[in-house]
């Protein structure tokens, strides 16, 4: 790519935007609405995080001590709720408005005045999760894959719930209509497809998934509210239902949701990584192919979360055929970024220590996940601490720490300024160890037999969840130190250079400044 | 002075040996009581074996790089970003490894979902939140009873100290002949509940208005410990799993003394009863299945558990009582209690129409719940 400096984007008086809060709420530019989505995800980051801190207290000894019951397990469901819904989605979802027209070249996303209309509906349906906790009876103690019948008991924060989830859905399909638009229609001349930045490529994919199944999810949950109030049995037998079929329909939207959290995580990491390698991305294409078969494998999996409803066993051999093929194109992502570092030329700033956690955590999800993808073991390891466990090192380890790993590498380019290296060193280092004190005794726990989703456990379980507790606390305060990182970067940062990582070739670097214009690439750059 | 030491580390050791006993600190699955279980379990290693393998090469070849490729070390970078031979090898070996780990899996499952000629069948129905157990063919056949938590209220609120089993203990066990084929057959009374015993491998939801279906055949005596699987309402923590499993002839002795108590049980519904009586035995009848969600002083946690004291329902018609009671409520947390015996039901309605703020001063009288039942 050529190293030409797009002049014509330096003057900033081309910004003429209302200023305080009306310049928030009427914004269309790409880059305030990636970082209102940012700051969204953050804030409901230490929401969902509370929620956490709550559980794990409860568990830190067996006996009922802060919470009741009902409390205990409207924390599980909205802890995992506003974790998925509330923080990962929406923080990628930033990435992607502020890093998607500055890779393509393009001066904004295709649809300004719905992106902002796709962020400015996830405050009400945040505040609707957050108001279904003191609504009477508290929220609903459900789980975040509100399984039915047990929804149908449920006290009127589930309607709250089911709202909020219509309403996220809707905000998604938006983001996904335009991200798809704006790759497709705005790159600039000489941007090909296949040489689109990976982190672009991912989010193609991840926009497909989100289009297909968000539906899914809004039709599961309308069915959960007509059987609450108007009179219908979808997941009724005595109506002629089926509660099982809840269960295929929510995890046909849930399994493909779990790779629209890891896939733009496979993006970031995949900048990150050979950045600090100064070394390009071995296997491009075939990253490009893995992703996609990995989206398409995810739509015929769903009922490896099912494997113990009782379905045929032939269903259930299928299944976990189908389930253990994943791990050959995850495999092949994780050898190409192993094969991209090798033989590079290594530095270990905050984002590269964050892309290495993520390497080695997210392999691990992964070896977990192939243990669950057999019948018999999951059958023994379903529902247990086995499994939460696991899905934590996908989605924390996995997604979070990706888009920590994210935050610092794109931090210099956002706010023209530097962190502080050392600061960033011990978040990644605090978080590393306290995730995995907090996560890795879980696997044993699991083994043991201990369920999820239970406010109180039986004394030989006693000793892993004072070690889980301590670690999640640890976890947690960690995360005060990134939030003073990044504000004192804001606020009094060194100023950073244009290409601040000297490994680093997409077009933010090569021809925009840190930090860039309000309006970039008001005319296309000239690539070679 | 090295006595006290020797008795000092012998209270140690002895300390030690019975937290080993209660299983802290375990890493492993428990320790199979059945065939199948030993299967899972040596499945579980060898798959855990090769994922270990596997992470070794990879981040073996991975610290490699991180330690030899260092720009402080002065390497410089290839360029290198493709190699067609390599990626073609680490496509396929992968997916031959895991062709090799189906073929152990798939037999694995065929042979724990093969649920034919049991010898023992019991249906487990799965209710907010205790089981309930009826032994539908094989010997002890006709014998039913519910299975509630054990363990006292104020072992769970920090009141009293723990005992050993705490929240793995129940009233009445399943009892099970060591050696037999026991089918077991899942539903659920109200919502989604699942059947847990791991030494024995099994694991099977409960759904309302289905009939699922799973099997074990204990090759030890002993007591397996188990608990409710799915999130299924407040009480999820508190249903636990007790498999007795015992010998043939303490099974046969067991049935016996079972068979009698039902006999004993069955009262005779011609017998009159006052209302004073009705509402003793009402009292225990809520003690065991109304009190965590009613709760002991009957006003409930509106708003999903409504109070029965002052209740308008409660001091209203008998009829409305008795049917509620019978059927349950749509779309709330109210069950049916259709499985309790009309003497049961006719005691504990009367008790709750007379105690607390109540006192209707009617006795509901077990005939009445024979006559609404048809």
């Amino acid at each position: 790519m050529s190293a030409v400096l797009d002049t014509h984007g330096q003057h900033d008086e081309h910004a003429h935007h209302p200023s305080g809060i009306m310049r928030w709420v009427t914004t269309t530019n790409h880059k305030d609405i990636g970082t209102m989505y940012l700051w969204f995800s953050f804030t409901m980051f230490i929401v969902g995080g509370i929620m956490a801190l709550v559980i794990r207290t409860e568990l830190f000894a067996p006996g009922m001590q802060i919470v009741d019951p009902d409390r205990f397990n409207a924390m599980t469901t909205y802890h995992g709720l506003i974790m998925v819904f509330g923080a990962i989605m929406p923080a990628f979802v930033g990435f992607a408005n502020w890093l998607i027209p500055m890779q393509i070249g393009a001066p904004d996303m295709a649809f300004p005045r719905m992106n902002n209309l796709s962020f400015w509906l996830l405050p009400p349906a945040a505040l609707l999760l957050i108001a279904a906790q003191f609504v009477p009876g508290g929220g609903a103690g459900v789980g975040w894959t509100m399984y039915a019948p047990l929804t149908v008991q449920a006290p009127m924060s589930m309607d709250l719930t089911i709202f909020a989830v219509h309403i996220l859905g809707m905000s998604s399909i938006m983001g996904s209509i335009n991200i798809i638009t704006t790759i497709f229609n705005m790159r600039a001349p000489g941007m090909g497809m296949m040489r689109i930045p990976l982190f672009c490529w991912t989010w193609v994919i991840t926009a497909f998934l989100l289009i297909a199944v968000m539906p899914v999810l809004a039709g599961a949950v309308t069915m959960t509210l007509t059987d609450r109030h108007f009179g219908t049995a979808f997941f009724n037998a005595a109506g002629g239902g089926d509660p099982v079929l809840y269960q295929h329909i929510f995890w046909f939207f849930g399994h493909p949701e779990v790779y629209i959290i890891a896939i733009p995580a496979f993006g970031v990491i995949s900048q990150i990584i050979p950045a600090f390698s100064r070394k390009p991305l071995f296997g491009y294409t075939s990253m490009v192919y893995a992703t996609a078969s990995i989206a398409v494998l995810s739509f015929l999996v769903w009922a490896h979360h099912m494997y113990t409803v009782g379905m045929p066993v032939e269903a259930q051999l299928y299944f976990m055929y189908a389930t253990v093929l994943i791990a050959v194109p995850t495999g092949v992502k994780v050898f190409n970024w192993v094969a991209t570092i090798w033989r590079g030329s290594l530095t270990f700033e905050t984002p590269m220590l964050f892309a290495l956690g993520f390497l080695f955590l997210f392999t691990m999800g992964g070896f977990t996940g192939l243990v669950l993808s057999i019948v018999p073991i999951d059958v023994q390891l379903h529902d247990t601490y086995y499994v939460v466990a696991h899905f934590h090192y996908v989605m924390v380890a996995g997604a979070l720490f990706s888009a920590f790993g994210g935050i610092y590498f794109w931090l210099p380019k956002w706010t023209g300024r530097m962190y502080n290296e050392t600061l960033g060193k011990w978040h990644f280092w605090l978080s590393f160890i306290f995730f995995n004190v907090t996560f890795f005794v879980q696997h044993f726990l699991g083994l043991a037999g201990m369920p999820r989703r239970i406010p109180d456990y039986s004394l030989q379980f006693a000793e892993f969840n004072v070690i889980s507790s301590i670690g999640a606390w640890g976890f947690g305060l960690a995360q005060i130190l990134f939030l003073y990182i990044v504000v004192s970067t804001i606020r009094s940062g060194k100023p950073a250079e244009q290409r601040q990582w000297e490994g680093a070739d997409s077009l933010e670097w090569t021809h925009l400044p840190s930090p860039p214009p309000y309006h970039s690439f008001e005319t296309p750059p000239v690539l070679r | 002075m090295s006595g006290k030491f020797v008795r000092a580390a012998a209270g140690l050791a002895m300390a030690a040996s019975s937290a080993v006993a209660q299983a802290a600190y375990q890493l492993n699955l428990q320790e199979p009581a059945s065939h199948i279980g030993e299967r899972v379990h040596d499945l579980h290693t060898i798959i855990l074996v090769i994922c270990l393998a596997i992470f070794i090469g990879v981040f073996g070849v991975l610290g490699y790089s991180l330690y030899a490729h260092r720009k402080s070390k002065g390497h410089v970078a290839a360029q290198f970003h493709e190699n067609t031979t390599v990626e073609v090898l680490w496509t396929v070996i992968p997916f031959v490894i895991l062709v090799l780990m189906a073929w152990p899996a798939t037999t694995t499952l065929l042979a724990m979902r093969d649920t034919t000629q049991p010898d023992i069948t019991i249906k487990v129905t799965g209710y907010q939140w205790k089981w309930g157990y009826d032994y539908l063919k094989g010997d002890g056949e006709g014998i039913s009873f519910l299975s509630n938590l054990a363990t006292p209220h104020n072992q769970i609120y920090e009141q009293a100290p723990k005992g050993e089993n705490y929240l793995l203990e129940v009233d009445n066990p399943l009892v099970v002949p060591v050696g037999r084929k026991i089918r077991v057959l899942t539903t659920g009374n109200d919502v989604i509940h699942a059947w847990y015993v791991p030494a024995l491998a099994v694991k099977q939801d409960a759904n309302p208005g289905f009939i699922r279906d799973a099997w074990f055949r204990a090759d030890r005596e002993g007591t397996y410990r188990g608990q409710c699987a799915e999130l299924c309402g407040k009480d999820h923590a508190f249903m636990p799993i007790v498999v007795e499993v015992v010998s043939q002839e303490k099974y046969a002795a067991w049935v016996g003394e079972q068979k009698k108590k039902m006999a004993a049980l069955a009262e005779d519904p011609n017998k009159t009863w006052d209302l004073a009586a009705l509402a003793e035995r009402g009292e225990k009848v809520y003690q065991a299945n109304c009190v965590a969600c009613h709760q002991p002083n009957g006003k409930g946690q509106p708003p999903a558990f409504p109070a029965l004291s002052g209740s308008k329902l409660v001091n209203g018609p008998k009829a409305d009582q008795i049917g509620l009671v019978l059927n349950g409520k749509q779309g709330t947390a109210m069950a049916s209690f259709k499985q309790l015996s009309d003497v049961e039901l006719a005691a504990v309605i009367t008790y709750t129409r007379n105690s607390w703020a109540n006192k209707t001063g009617e006795a509901v009288l077990p005939a009445e719940v024979t006559a609404a039942r048809k």
